[in-house]
């Protein structure tokens, strides 16, 4: 048997790509965190809340009017995006003249209201969601087995990653979004209406989480917690990665999946606690984030 | 002449801080107006409320006869104003050109980028480079181009030529005299007076949030005593 490091390939490189599923969920739940963080200055607690919702919408919407799951990849990211958009303009928009603590305390609100109306109606338990039919079953790559779905996850979640991050570097669109970034004020005096962009933003930011929610719906299961237990993980990854950097939410998001995937094969004990670790180092060592510029 | 701008009364605040106390002025069309005034005096306030970034604001605001005062901020620019501020307000994380790019053309007869960059050939150079690269001249240039771009038709101008070599100060001096030969209106607040002489038809004093004295370009000489004592310069 093929050995790394003492430890036999097959169970490395299987930890690795959980590291790697981790790490894509991560990855899109911090990216939405970054946007809306980089042009809101608001640190969205609602953000699991949404990711669940977006687990939700593809549960039910399958149970109810029997839409698969493709149908429900769209329909999940405009069904949250259209509630964050409703939620940004008649609510957390208000908050944008104060301290920045409130707009953390209304969406923690948020999330915590979110969670129990989910709980109430659909209990606490988790439910199961099949994956499709094309992504059922497995190829063995030789030195593992990788089943599809995950494969697919895998993929997706870097092809949504990277098609955010050419819309916001690369795109007309997305350098009125860096200019409104950095100086509000003065994109709104050009003739640009900046409280539709931050609605806009914020819809996008809440969209991604949703796609993440159909995306994790057939590997864990649908319950109105989970969005609750791998947020806190997530404002880890944004706090490693540096606030507001875009690119720097997505690759650490990877990292850090893989480096938990790691951890769990030499010192298993430590894989729930590694990423807070690195935090604490890099918050002493670089305390505006790896790919953060310092204040 | 017809007023293309007219301000009446116009109080403004920030915060707590009341800062203008009725100030009155018109600006025709195609005209290059320049307040003069010490500094903290409200001429930056002054335009800053014009254009609407200074929201908290009584009195009147005309601009080609609409209601500028009641308009949210983003709808001003689309109403013809244009606003340069004093800090130049570039981008660090937008490139030369999309710097240029970034506000929307809100009228037609705007120049075109090929008119831009033949009278700021600097730019031309520098396109893709990251808009804090360039030189405070150069910022100055990128932050009156992007505006020159958009087809507004009165520009507010802050101080141009805050800390600028003189030879720039002096592009900067040609490309205002060529704006005026295209009928551009221009307000213009400046603490270079020779500079400002040079492209000024009229001029307002500003003394603690009211103007003052109001005089055109011609009658400079005569007034030199009060603007010596107004202005200590």
């Amino acid at each position: 048997m093929t050995m790394i490091f003492g430890i036999p390939i097959q169970a490395f490189m299987g930890q690795i790509l959980i590291g790697l599923i981790n790490g894509s969920f991560y990855a899109l739940l911090s990216l939405g965190l970054a946007v809306i963080f980089g042009l809101l200055r608001v640190i969205n607690f609602a953000h699991g809340a949404q990711y669940m919702l977006g687990a939700f919408v593809a549960l039910l919407a399958l149970n109810w009017l029997g839409i698969n799951y493709w149908f429900a990849l769209i329909l999940a990211p405009l069904v949250v995006g259209a509630f964050g958009a409703l939620v940004e303009r008649t609510m957390l928009s208000r908050l944008y003249q104060l301290d920045h603590l409130y707009g953390l305390l209304f969406t923690f609100g948020l999330a915590l209201t979110l969670e129990g109306t989910m709980r109430w109606y659909f209990g606490a338990s988790g439910q199961p969601y099949a994956a499709p039919a094309a992504l059922t079953g497995a190829v063995n790559l030789g030195f593992m087995v990788l089943p599809i779905y995950r494969g697919w996850v895998i993929l997706a979640s870097l092809i949504v990653c990277l098609a955010v991050w050419a819309l916001i570097e690369k795109t007309r669109l997305g350098a009125t979004l860096r200019a409104a970034t950095e100086n509000p004020t003065l994109v709104q005096s050009f003739g640009i209406n900046v409280p539709m962009l931050l609605t806009l933003t914020y819809a996008l930011g809440a969209g991604l989480a949703a796609i993440a929610g159909v995306l994790a719906a057939p590997i864990y299961q649908v319950s109105p917690l989970m969005g609750s237990n791998i947020i806190i993980v997530v404002f880890a990854v944004v706090v490693v990665g540096g606030m507001g950097s875009i690119m720097g939410a997505i690759v650490t998001g990877y990292l850090l999946g893989v480096a938990e995937g790691l951890t769990k094969v030499f010192y298993p004990e430590a894989s729930n606690i590694v990423i807070f670790v690195i935090m604490a180092i890099v918050l002493i060592l670089r305390p505006a984030g790896l790919f953060g510029k310092e204040a | 002449m017809s007023t293309l701008l007219n301000v009446a009364g116009l109080n403004a605040w920030y915060g707590e801080s009341h800062v203008l106390h009725g100030v009155n002025m018109q600006v025709n069309e195609g005209e290059t107006v320049c307040i003069l005034g010490r500094n903290g005096m409200g001429k930056t306030t002054t335009l800053r409320s014009i254009m609407g970034i200074v929201r908290k604001r009584t009195g009147q605001i005309t601009f080609a006869g609409q209601d500028v005062l009641a308009m949210p901020l983003h709808r001003t620019a689309r109403a013809g104003l244009g606003f340069v501020p004093e800090e130049r307000g570039i981008f660090a994380t937008l490139s030369v050109d999309e710097n240029l790019m970034l506000p929307p053309v809100v009228a037609p007869g705007g120049m075109t980028l090929d008119e831009i960059y033949s009278l700021f050939p600097n730019l031309r150079e520098r396109r893709n480079s990251p808009g804090t690269k360039l030189s405070g001249g150069e910022q100055q240039m990128l932050a009156m181009a992007r505006i020159l771009r958009t087809g507004a038709r009165c520009l507010l101008l802050d101080e141009p030529t805050e800390g600028l070599a003189p030879v720039i100060i002096d592009a900067i001096g040609a490309v205002l005299r060529e704006l005026k030969a295209r009928g551009m209106t221009v307000v213009l607040v400046e603490q270079n007076f020779r500079f400002a002489s040079r492209v000024a038809d009229r001029f307002y004093v500003m003394d603690h949030g009211v103007m003052t004295h109001e005089f055109p370009v011609g009658e400079l000489n005569a007034r030199m005593d009060m603007l010596h004592e107004t202005l200590g310069v």
